[in-house]
């Protein structure tokens, strides 16, 4: 894959998040250009939520800087930040149970004009046409694959420029990770520039564009996709070769 | 039979008026997991802002209500802002137990005299009362107004909790605030905007509380905002069709046990139900075991 790079969306340095007196991230640094597929893989435990969710302003970095844009964003509110044009798919796809598949896409759209809202979802039910037979459905009612659609497309609902995805293949089949990791490459060649965050260093690897390896809060190496499936470290690690 | 009637309609009218508080409670909690205890004395305040309303300002009986509901709104804001916010990330005890203060507080400060001050008032019937008969029972004109306010405003916030977007995002929030955030919902707007919708529904029912039980004072609103927690506990704390139905409850319940046992054990009865209902249904009649919604 080649890398399509032309200009720096989202840029994280040096950040450091504790928890109380743990501290979860101690300084790390990363870059998401514009277009970009940028994986952060790395085992349980290795920061790699945490990273997410200070990028989304849900967790106070206790130092570094994040920028969107090129604007400082390290301290917004969480909404605020989605407003820009950044918004997350969290770690267990959290769907609003009691909510019907379509109310769970309105909400997604929270910041969208109401004028373009059936338009976006038109566009979302492209990717995730199963969704739509689903519209007046509970979420609670859905299957672990159809749940994860609906976090991805109510995710697309905000029309984001950058969009972060916290382990999307967790739980599911192998058939339908090939069909989740193929439907992110499709938004990637729609325009929209991703952040994944995965375990499944085998299925991240093959999507992305670039990549950080994560271990206990510290980016311990980075580069193209095709440098790291190369790499020793990675291939044991990450690879089980 | 005839009997029977007059004192469910008795009850009935009870039962809305609990119902406008309870509503209060249970939105609150499914979306902070607060009793809010302060809530019954937001009710009083309702009762005199339409007291002074149509006693002092000679308003017409409608827009009374309407200078209560915004005046209760700007309280019960006021009050989340300045009490409740800072303890966001408290333990929930801490969060209680300002609320009991703020109740404290406002039963307090509007004894004083030159607040609302301590003797009873009588409030205004801004007409006569009629009652009309029918088959046996007899129906009041002001009855009749009470339900059709209590009716009209639970209506308004169903429509409003179901089919808007600011009410999409207050069942958000209840359900998950992280990831309503992630929404890009402002969560601390929401919650204002819950505590400010609760606290107008609770003005108008002071307002109505006083147009029927024609005498207000500042500590009216301890037992009626008592009643209305545990009608929203019967229900099932968190959602909004359960606090209706136990406010209902415990309104007939009262009024029953006036009626045919007696008044003095009335009180006694309300709350019995609800060591009966927690022992057989700790969740409440509507609560469904392990999940809460608003």
């Amino acid at each position: 894959m080649t890398q399509q790079s032309n200009g720096v969306l989202l840029s994280v340095k040096d950040l450091v998040v504790s928890y109380g007196a743990i501290r979860a991230l101690h300084g790390i640094s990363f870059e998401v250009g514009e277009g970009e597929v940028v994986t952060l893989i790395g085992a349980n435990g290795a920061g790699k939520s945490t990273t997410l969710n200070a990028v989304s302003g849900l967790v106070r970095p206790s130092g570094g800087e994040i920028r969107f844009l090129g604007r400082r964003i390290d301290g917004k509110p969480g909404h605020a930040i989605v407003r820009l044009g950044l918004t997350q798919v969290p770690e267990g796809r959290r769907p609003f149970l009691g909510m019907t598949v379509r109310e769970n896409l309105q909400l997604g759209a929270f910041n969208r004009p109401k004028s373009e809202i059936s338009e976006t979802m038109d566009r979302v039910f492209k990717s995730f046409p199963r969704l739509k037979e689903r519209l007046g459905q509970t979420a609670g009612t859905l299957s672990g694959g159809e749940l994860q659609m609906l976090a991805m497309a109510r995710g697309l609902m905000a029309r984001p420029r950058l969009m972060m995805l916290d382990e999307p293949s967790m739980g599911l089949s192998p058939i339908l990770v090939q069909e989740i990791f193929s439907i992110i490459s499709e938004i990637n060649r729609q325009g929209t520039s991703i952040l994944l965050v995965e375990q499944n260093a085998y299925m991240a690897l093959r999507v992305a564009h670039r990549v950080y390896v994560l271990e206990t809060g510290e980016v311990v190496l980075s580069g193209t996709a095709a440098e790291l499936r190369e790499s020793p470290r990675v291939k044991s690690a990450y690879l089980g070769e | 039979m005839s009997y029977f009637l007059q004192q469910l309609i008795n009850g009935l009218q009870l039962g809305f008026v609990y119902a406008l508080i309870a509503l209060g409670y249970t939105m609150v909690y499914g979306i902070v997991k607060l009793i809010n205890f302060a809530h019954g004395d937001v009710f009083m305040v309702g009762a005199y802002l339409g007291f002074f309303a149509m006693a002092n300002w000679a308003l017409p009986f409608p827009v009374a209500i309407l200078v209560a509901m915004v005046g209760c709104a700007v309280l019960g804001m006021v009050i989340e802002r300045l009490a409740y916010k800072p303890l966001r990330n408290a333990p929930r005890i801490s969060a209680l137990i300002t609320a009991m203060g703020v109740s404290l507080f406002i039963e307090n400060f509007t004894n004083l005299n030159f607040v609302f001050g301590p003797a009873p008032r009588a409030f205004p019937r801004p007409f006569a009362v009629r009652t009309f008969n029918l088959g046996g029972v007899s129906i009041t004109n002001i009855t009749v107004i009470v339900f059709g306010v209590s009716i009209l405003l639970m209506v308004a916030l169903t429509w409003f909790v179901n089919s808007t977007k600011t009410g999409r995002a207050m069942r958000a929030v209840s359900m998950d605030k992280d990831t309503s955030r992630l929404m890009g919902i402002d969560v601390d707007r929401i919650i204002t905007i819950t505590f400010g919708i609760g606290s107008a529904l609770a003005g108008a029912g002071g307002v109505l509380f006083g147009f029927a039980y024609p005498q207000i004072q500042p500590l009216m609103g301890i037992m009626p905002g008592l009643k209305a927690f545990v009608a929203a506990v019967l229900g099932g704390i968190g959602i909004i069709p359960g606090a209706m139905l136990g406010a209902v409850i415990m309104g007939v319940v009262e009024t029953f046990t006036s009626a045919y046992v007696s008044s003095t054990l009335r009180d006694a009865v309300a709350f019995g139900v609800l060591i009966i209902v927690l022992l057989v249904r700790p969740t409440g009649i509507l609560g469904r075991p392990g999940r809460e919604k608003v």
